[in-house]
């Protein structure tokens, strides 16, 4: 049996842990401006950070949330984690930024660190090198969250050699965003859980909407 | 050239998105890659697009680079002998 232990949800400036918001900057703040406040209320020291492109920095952010106050990372084994990511815009915020970069003919500058971003699962690849896991991983591209989608491949891998799981959403698209992202473990760290729900549709969409956010 | 220096130094952390580095951070003679800033293959490409979106300097030979880019001070030196400064 698979279970929840742990979520983070980050959306109109705000970020949420477990249903509880932890951090909220001006809700007039830009995304660039929130996502920086955040990191800097994290407390973390990865320069890499701030080359990444704001898909990458939304999910790498609310997977290190999701993980702060959690013992996931040390009660499984890094190479049996897997991480099942999902939008509905894939990379299209950076696309845009590289199509700018390469349409005017005389100004014709392509930056190669942004071109980089230009995959959606590039966000799984920065959390895996941020923390050393080397597990099975998947990028799905969907309308919406969807929790049964998300289940079911939790499902196929946890039958096969992977031990847990960090999945949700992470999603930029113009001035719209937002990430959920929850983490799925076996029953044997139950005792180091704040919060202990079967993996099942049901429980990822009640966890989804259970944050009541103040603006 | 200490002025060129300085110049360099804002243009690559703005270009590179250095935003934990200061330009005093920056020794004109440290390595870029490696040890020193720490830069890896994609940074190298920016330095190329920086190079010639700000000095209109082409690199046709990307072996150039490992000369070119040891450090700050190389990178000023070149621009300087290509009459770009």
């Amino acid at each position: 049996m698979s279970y929840i232990t742990s979520y983070a949800h980050i959306k109109n400036n705000q970020v949420s842990v477990n249903g509880t918001i932890v951090f909220a900057s001006d809700k007039t703040a830009s995304l660039s401006e929130f996502l920086s406040a955040a990191y800097k209320f994290l407390g973390i020291s990865y320069p890499k950070f701030h080359k990444m492109d704001a898909q990458c920095k939304l999910g790498f952010l609310c997977t290190e949330f999701a993980l702060k106050d959690s013992d996931f990372l040390i009660s499984n084994d890094l190479s049996k984690i897997g991480i099942i990511l999902s939008n509905s815009a894939s990379s299209l915020e950076t696309d845009r930024q590289h199509q700018l970069s390469i349409s005017d003919k005389s100004n014709y500058f392509p930056s190669p660190a942004v071109f980089v971003y230009t995959l959606p699962n590039i966000v799984i690849g920065e959390i895996a090198i941020r923390h050393k896991i080397t597990g099975e991983n998947a990028f799905f591209v969907s309308e919406k969250l969807d929790a049964e989608l998300l289940d079911n491949y939790t499902r196929i891998l946890m039958n096969a050699a992977t031990e847990a799981v960090i999945e949700g959403w992470t999603e930029v698209d113009r001035s719209h965003y937002e990430a959920f992202i929850f983490l799925v473990e076996t029953q044997e760290n139950r005792n180091k859980s704040s919060i202990f729900k079967p993996l099942k549709q049901s429980n990822i969409l009640e966890l989804y909407n259970q944050t009541t956010w103040t603006h | 050239m200490d002025a060129l220096i300085e110049k360099l130094k804002t243009q690559i952390i703005e270009q590179l998105n250095l935003a934990e580095v200061k330009p005093e951070d920056i020794q004109p003679d440290a390595p870029l890659f490696g040890e020193g800033l720490g830069l890896d293959s994609i940074d190298a490409l920016e330095l190329i697009v920086l190079l010639e979106k700000h000095y209109g300097i082409k690199i046709e030979d990307p072996k150039d680079g490992k000369t070119i880019f040891q450090s700050i001070r190389t990178m000023a030196e070149y621009i300087k002998a290509q009459g770009k400064a």
